[in-house]
C-alpha cells in the first residue's frame, strides 16, 4: 500500500508533539532552577509562572494530543490495512490544533495567560488563550470522528471479524477524549469564554470546577492509553514473544475508558461546593480503575517472562536477564513498568479519601504525575517514536545504542527528580510557589531535596535532547541504506476465534458510559441551578 | 471466550485488594467521620465584611456557650486573616474559611488541616492537633503572582495553658 500521507500525517503529528516537548523541557529546567533560590538574578515570580503556565500547557496539551494523533492515524491505516479515510479532513483537524496552540503560546509567553494550565476562575487570561485551547481541542475531535468512521467502515466491510486490537483501542481511546473534552468544552464554551469576551460579568466557581474535574481525571487516561497500546500490540514481537490473551486486553481497555471517565470528584476532595457522597461514589470508582492496570501489568510480565523463556532464560527470575535489553521497545518497557508500580502506590495514596489530605495540593502531586506522566506514558512515546521512524522514513534508526542510553537517562533522571519532589510534599511544601519566602524553620529542611531536583531536571533535559538528536539524526542524515519494515503487530497465544460482540463494539459501551456519567455527575452539575450561588467576577493575577 | 487459569487467578486477587481499600476507606469515611470539607454551604464572597459571621470583629478563635471552639479565617490575595491564632492542642476545633477573592487553598503541614476556599463557598473542616508548636498555614492553590507570600501562622498550645480570647455572643454557625 502507498502510504505516503499517511507516512507524512503521522510524522507532522509527533513533530508538533516533540518540539512542543523539547521547549517545555528547558523550561521545566528553569523552573526547578528558580525555585531553588540559588541564582538571585532568575528570581521573579512573573516570568516564573508564565515559564509554568507554558511547561504544562506544552506538556499536557501539545506533546499529548498531538503524538497521540499522529500515533493513531498510523495505528489505524497500518491495523486496518486501509488508507486514513478522508485526508483532506485529517489535514484540516491537524491545521486548526496548530492554530490553537500558536494562539495560546501568544499570550502565554507574553505572561498574559500566567494562569496554570488548569486556568481556574476566577482568575482570568487573555481571550485569546481560551480561544487558541477551545480551537486545539476541535481541531482533536477531528482525529476522534474520523476513527470512529474507519472503525465503523471496517466492522461493515469484514462483518463478524474481530477488530484489530490495536485498532480497536485506538477507537475507544478517541470515544474517550470525546466523553473526556465534553466537560472543558463545556466550561469554555457556557461559562468561560462568554466571560473572558465580557458578554458576562461573573462566572460560577463551583461549576467551572466541577466540569473541570469531569475533564481532568480521564484525560491521563487518554495520555496513558498509547503507552498500554504499545504494550500489548507492539511490544510482544518486539521481544520476541506473544500477546498472552487478545479479549483480556480488549477487556482492559473498555474498564479503563469506561471507568475512568465517571470519577474525576478524587480532584474535588478537598472542595466545599460537592457534598460527602459524591466524592465516596467517586473514590470507589476510583479504585475500580486501577483493575485494568493491575491486569496489563500482569499481561505485560506474561509477554515477557515468555519471551525470556523462549530465549533460554530459566528459573525464577532467570529470564529476566536473557530479556532483550538491547531493544528499545523491551527497555522501555521495563522501564516504564517500574515507574509504574512506583508511580501506583502513591495513587493509591492521592485515591484514599483520608490520606489525600495530607498531601493534597503538595510538591508530592507534581512529584506524583512526573513519574508516572512524564516517566511511565512519555517513555514509552519515546519508544514507540524509535519504532516508528524508520518505518516512517524508509531509513535505519541513526543509533541504536545513543537510544538505549537515552531511555536509561530518563529513567535514572526521572528517579532523582521526583524523590525528593515527592518526600518533600510529606514535608509541607505547597505545589506551584516559585520561592520558598515563609519565614519558618521548617523550610530549612527543603533544601538539600531542591537541590537535588536540579541534577534530576537537568539529567532529564540532557536526555530530552538526546532524544530530538536521535530521531532528527535518523529523518534528516543523508543514507544509502534503505529500511524497509513495516509495524508488526502481535501475534496472540490463543488465537481469537469467537469474540462476543460486546468486546468489538463501542455502541453499547457509549451507552453504559452515558448512564454512568449522568449518575455521577447529573445532580452535582444541576445542583448549581438549584443552590443560591454566588458568582465572582474576574481577576487578575 | 478464553481466559487463562492463572491469569483468572490474578483477577481475583486484585479485586480482593481492590474491595479491601473500598472497605477501609468507607468505614474511615463512614464510622470515623474523615473531614473532607463538603457542606455545600453558599456564601457571596463580595460582600463578605457586611455578613455577620465573617465580619471583621467575629473573625479567629470562638468558644460558644458549650465550649465548642470554632475558628472563623478569611482568605484574600495575599494572607490568612487574622494572620495569627492560638488554639488548644488535643481539643476539637472546627474551622470555618472563606475567600474574599480568588481560589485558594490551606494546608497546615504535617497535619490534616487541608482544604480548597473557593469564592461563593463555606469550607468547614473538623481536627484537632496532637502535637503542640508553631505551624505556619500555607497557601497551595495558586491564586496569583504572589502566592508564594501568602502564608500565616497558627499557635497550638498545651490544652491547659491555653486561655480562650474574650468571650463573644456569638455561637454555632449561625449566619
Ligand atoms: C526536564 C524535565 C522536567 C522538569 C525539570 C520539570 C519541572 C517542573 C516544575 C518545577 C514544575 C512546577 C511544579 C509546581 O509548581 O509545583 C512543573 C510543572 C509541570 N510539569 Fe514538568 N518538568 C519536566 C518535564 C515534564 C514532562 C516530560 C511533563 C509531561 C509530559 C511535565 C508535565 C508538567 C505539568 C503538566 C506541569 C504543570 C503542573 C501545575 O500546573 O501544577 N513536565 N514541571
Ligand atoms: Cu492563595
Amino acid at each position: 500500500m502507498n502510504d505516503i500521507t499517511e507516512r507524512r500525517l503521522a510524522l507532522s503529528h509527533m513533530w508538533v508533539a516533540f518540539i512542543a516537548f523539547i521547549l517545555a523541557c528547558f523550561m521545566g529546567e528553569y523552573q526547578v532552577l528558580e525555585r531553588s533560590g540559588l541564582f538571585e538574578a532568575l528570581d521573579s515570580s512573573t516570568v516564573y509562572f508564565a515559564s509554568v503556565s507554558t511547561h504544562g500547557v506544552l506538556m499536557a496539551y501539545v506533546l499529548t494530543t498531538f503524538f497521540i494523533m499522529g500515533f493513531g492515524y498510523y495505528t489505524a491505516s497500518t491495523s486496518l490495512n486501509v488508507p486514513i479515510w478522508n485526508k483532506q479532513l485529517a489535514w484540516g483537524g491537524f491545521w486548526l490544533a496548530l492554530l490553537g496552540v500558536v494562539l495560546a503560546a501568544v499570550p502565554l509567553l507574553m505572561g498574559l495567560a500566567s494562569v496554570l494550565y488548569t486556568f481556574y476562575p476566577p482568575i482570568q487570561a487573555h481571550y485569546i488563550f481560551y480561544v487558541g485551547a477551545t480551537l486545539l481541542i476541535v481541531g482533536s475531535w477531528v482525529w476522534c470522528g474520523i476513527m470512529i468512521v474507519m472503525f465503523l467502515q471496517w466492522k461493515q466491510a469484514n462483518p463478524g471479524k474481530p477488530v484489530p486490537l490495536a485498532m480497536f483501542a485506538t477507537t475507544m481511546n478517541a470515544l474517550l477524549w470525546l466523553w473526556t473534552s465534553a466537560g472543558v468544552a463545556l466550561e469554555s464554551l457556557f461559562l468561560i469564554l462568554p466571560w473572558a469576551f465580557g458578554w458576562t460579568d461573573t462566572i460560577d466557581v463551583g461549576m467551572a470546577r466541577t466540569l473541570f474535574a469531569w475533564t481532568l481525571h480521564p484525560i491521563v487516561y487518554f495520555w496513558l492509553i498509547p503507552a498500554y497500546i504499545a504494550f500489548y500490540t507492539l511490544l510482544p514481537k518486539q521481544a520476541g514473544s506473544y500477546l498472552f490473551s487478545d479479549e483480556l486486553a480488549r477487556a482492559a481497555f473498555i474498564v479503563l475508558v469506561v471507568f475512568s471517565l465517571p470519577i474525576g470528584f478524587h480532584h474535588l476532595y478537598m472542595d466545599p461546593e460537592q457534598a460527602k457522597g459524591w466524592k465516596l461514589l467517586h473514590s470507589v470508582g476510583t479504585f475500580i480503575v486501577s483493575v485494568p492496570t493491575f491486569m496489563t501489568g500482569f499481561t505485560v510480565i506474561a509477554s515477557l517472562e515468555v519471551a525470556g523463556r523462549l530465549r533460554g532464560g530459566k528459573g525464577l527470575f532467570g529470564w529476566i536477564g536473557s530479556l532483550q535489553w538491547t531493544n528499545t521497545m523491551v527497555l522501555s518497557v521495563i522501564l516504564s513498568l517500574l515507574m509504574l508500580i512506583f508511580g501506583g502506590f502513591g495513587g493509591i495514596v492521592n485515591a484514599s479519601y483520608a490520606m489525600n489530605a495530607m498531601i493534597h495540593n503538595t510538591a508530592w502531586v507534581p512529584g506524583h504525575f512526573h513519574l508516572i506522566f512524564a516517566g511511565t506514558t512519555v517513555i514509552m512515546y519515546f519508544s514507540v517514536a524509535y519504532y516508528l521512524w524508520p518505518i516512517l522514513t524508509n531509513k535505519p534508526i541513526f543509533s541504536n545504542n545513543l537510544a538505549l542510553v537515552q531511555l536509561w537517562t530518563w529513567f535514572i533522571g526521572m528517579s532523582i527528580l521526583s524523590t525528593p519532589w515527592h518526600v518533600l510534599g510529606l514535608l509541607g511544601q505547597p505545589r506551584r510557589i516559585s520561592s520558598v519566602v515563609y519565614n519558618n524553620l521548617m523550610t530549612l529542611s527543603w533544601k538539600p531535596y531542591e537541590l537535588m531536583m536540579i541534577l534530576g531536571g537537568l539529567v532529564m533535559l540532557g536526555s530530552a535532547c538526546l532524544f530530538i538528536y536521535v530521531i532528527f539524526k535518523t529523518q534528516f542524515s543523508a543514507t544509502e541504506e534503505v529500511f524497509e519494515g513495516e509495524v508488526e503487530y502481535a501475534e496472540t497465544y490463543h488465537p481469537v476465534t469467537d469474540l462476543p460482540e460486546y468486546l468489538n463494539d463501542i455502541k453499547i459501551w457509549n451507552k453504559v458510559i452515558a448512564v454512568l456519567m449522568f449518575i455521577s455527575f447529573g445532580i452535582p452539575i444541576l445542583q448549581f441551578f438549584f443552590l443560591d450561588t454566588y458568582d465572582s467576577s474576574a481577576w487578575g493575577y | 471466550m478464553h481466559i487463562d487459569p492463572l491469569e483468572k487467578k490474578w483477577a481475583q486477587i486484585v479485586l480482593a485488594i481492590c474491595a479491601f481499600f473500598v472497605v477501609v476507606i468507607m468505614s474511615d469515611a463512614l464510622f470515623h467521620s474523615v473531614n473532607a470539607p463538603s457542606n455545600v454551604e453558599t456564601i457571596n464572597s463580595a460582600t463578605l465584611h457586611l455578613s455577620k459571621e465573617f465580619a471583621e470583629d467575629n473573625l479567629g478563635v470562638q468558644v460558644d456557650e458549650n465550649g465548642d471552639i470554632t475558628v472563623r479565617m478569611v482568605a484574600g490575595r495575599y494572607s490568612f486573616f487574622p494572620k495569627r491564632i492560638s488554639v488548644p492542642a488535643e481539643t476539637k476545633l472546627t474551622f470555618r474559611w472563606v475567600s474574599i477573592d480568588v481560589l485558594h487553598g490551606v494546608h497546615i503541614p504535617m497535619t490534616n488541616m487541608s482544604t480548597m476556599i473557593v469564592p461563593g463557598f463555606v469550607a468547614e473542616i473538623e481536627t484537632s492537633f496532637p502535637k503542640p508548636g508553631d505551624y505556619p498555614v500555607l497557601c497551595n492553590e495558586y491564586c496569583g503572582l504572589g502566592h508564594d507570600h501568602m502564608w500565616s501562622k497558627i499557635d497550638v498550645v498545651e490544652k491547659d495553658q491555653w486561655k480562650a480570647p474574650q468571650a463573644t455572643s456569638m455561637g454555632g454557625d449561625e449566619k
